[in-house]
């Protein structure tokens, strides 16, 4: 009897330890991808790494300024494009729990979510590459605002379907149409998780290289035509690593950095979202 | 009686072909409390939620029969303007949880879009908050969340909302139910204090309550009224024996 309460103590030890150990060992792979990056990029990075374009081959210097305008302005087109297909969407299987069509849409959004990134950019190529004649910042705009909607969708449906209902019924009883109903309660209700997911797939599309390989397809100079080829801190980071000169290679690590800098940003404005903003029911 | 409010004749209702209510005629007199009351099933909250149409928002309901508010059919009216003739207060206080307690008492207006200059809703805002005995209470932080206050204060919140409108009938779906026996007391002091001025039909399965502040009641037993009169006659001598099975307590 003793002894075999021993034994079992000893094992609940092992456990806990093993635990802790294991739990250690996956922090590791992280936290050497930012010590890496952050001593290879800090080195390159200075004022004029921001404000200055990249320079041709053989002349060293220059900046990567035209690839931060290129990210700002593919994540303003893509939010653009899925904020109001992704919460209507949100809104609608929210209300409808059940049905044909709702289930559809649902399996859609999980198939939509597991597609490879490199699949959704040789879509966009097809419907809008093609047509115009032109790689352009609309293209690589579609291309991420599909990415960006399964994220959108589902935690906006998450969100309201946490709504008390008895809030929906406060505003029908008062004689409020249906659709302010939703507009002016519901989703002021949830805007907190709203705000949260769009954030969290800001994030995810922020470092996407993959789908803009044959839409956005990389500038190395400044453009604010949709219509155009626009550059990116990926699509940047993916040209300068693949070239064979050192500068450029830690120009690579600098533009990294940066990247990693902005998504970590946005996943942290994300969680201050969503514990600042919380309504109180 | 005086004047009829509301008036309900031969009306039924049926959830997925299943009838919950059966045949209920019965009207409720002005400036009057008419309580609704039986055992859990009867049918009460189904009926009051038939009042102002809310019960559409379950799918496969139907009602049959007529039901009159004013004299006018509530079943050819739009249900948006009828809701607004009618208040309604829920068994779980629920405030709007992003407005402030102002804004609370004039959602009925702002959420709907009508305007009015800053003087008007000012004075319907302290006017329902009095007539809810809230306004000593909370005058001073008008501008704070209305889910801040306690439960009986979130609860006499929503009624001022709902008196705000300025409602023909005021619905009480079982109001103390989820409160503490000391905001039910203030409740139940507050209904009698707004019968001056205005109908209201109340949803209860507490006895003691129906008889403590209903000037007429209706007692519903597995979706047939069984009774309906004046409070005092029914509880003390009740006409039909389930009704006095019920008020001594061997059923519900």
């Amino acid at each position: 009897m003793e002894r075999q309460v021993q034994f079992r103590l000893i094992k609940n030890g092992v456990f806990k330890i093993l635990v802790v150990l294991l739990a250690v060992i996956c922090l590791i792979p992280l936290l050497l991808i930012l010590y890496y990056i952050t001593k290879n990029g800090i080195a390159v990075i200075n004022w004029d790494f921001f404000t200055q374009l990249p320079r041709p081959i053989g002349e060293s210097g220059g900046g990567i300024f035209n690839s931060i305008i290129g990210t700002i302005i593919l994540i303003i087109l893509s939010s653009i494009i899925s904020v109001p297909f992704g919460i209507a969407t949100g809104i609608y299987l929210s209300e409808n729990k059940e049905g044909k069509l709702p289930n559809t849409a649902r399996l859609c959004v999980v198939v939509l979510q597991g597609t490879p990134s490199i699949v959704l950019g040789i879509i966009a190529y097809i419907w809008v590459v093609v047509p115009f004649k032109s790689f352009s910042a609309l293209s690589g705009g579609i291309a991420l605002s599909i990415m960006m909607l399964p994220v959108i969708i589902k935690t906006t449906e998450e969100t309201l379907k946490l709504i008390p209902y008895n809030l929906k019924e406060a505003s029908l009883a008062l004689g409020v149409p249906y659709y302010r109903t939703i507009l002016k309660v519901i989703l002021p209700a949830g805007i907190n998780g709203i705000l949260t997911g769009f954030l969290l797939s800001v994030a995810r599309i922020t470092g996407e290289t993959a789908p803009l390989l044959f839409t956005a397809f990389g500038n190395q100079f400044m453009n604010f035509n949709f219509l155009k080829p626009i550059d990116s801190l990926p699509y940047r980071i993916f040209f300068y690593a693949m070239s064979p000169y050192p500068e450029w290679h830690a120009f690579a690590w600098g533009a990294s950095f940066i990247l990693v800098i902005i998504v970590l940003g946005f996943n942290l404005i994300a969680r201050g979202i969503s514990a600042k903003w919380k309504v109180q029911f | 009686m005086e004047g009829t409010i509301l008036r309900t004749e031969d009306f039924s209702a049926y959830y997925n072909n299943n009838q919950v209510l059966k045949n209920i005629t019965f009207s409720t007199p002005k400036n009057l409390v008419t309580a609704l009351m039986g055992p859990s099933g009867c049918g009460k909250t189904t009926l009051i939620r038939c009042v102002n149409r809310m019960h559409e928002l379950i799918p496969d309901a139907k009602v049959s029969g007529k039901m009159y508010l004013m004299d006018k059919d509530i079943y050819s009216m739009e249900p948006i303007v009828l809701r607004r003739k009618i208040g309604m207060v829920f068994q779980k206080p629920n405030p709007f949880p992003t407005m402030n307690i102002y804004n609370n008492v004039i959602a009925g207006y702002k959420l709907n879009g009508i305007k009015m200059p800053r003087d008007n809703s000012d004075a319907i805002v302290e006017q329902s908050l009095k007539s809810a005995g809230l306004w000593n209470e909370v005058k001073d932080f008008l501008y704070r969340k209305g889910t801040f206050l306690s439960g009986g204060q979130q609860q006499r919140l929503c009624i001022a909302r709902a008196l705000a409108m300025k409602p023909e009938i005021l619905l009480l779906d079982e109001p103390t139910s989820a409160l503490d026996p000391k905001s039910t007391a203030h409740i139940e002091e507050l209904i009698v204090e707004l019968k001056k001025t205005q109908t209201m039909l109340l949803v209860t399965h507490n006895i003691a309550q129906a008889a403590r502040i209903s000037d007429y009641t209706a007692f519903l037993y597995l979706g047939e009224l069984i009774e309906f009169g004046p409070t005092e006659k029914m509880f003390t001598v009740p006409k039909d024996r389930r009704t006095e099975e019920y008020l001594t307590g061997k059923f519900g």
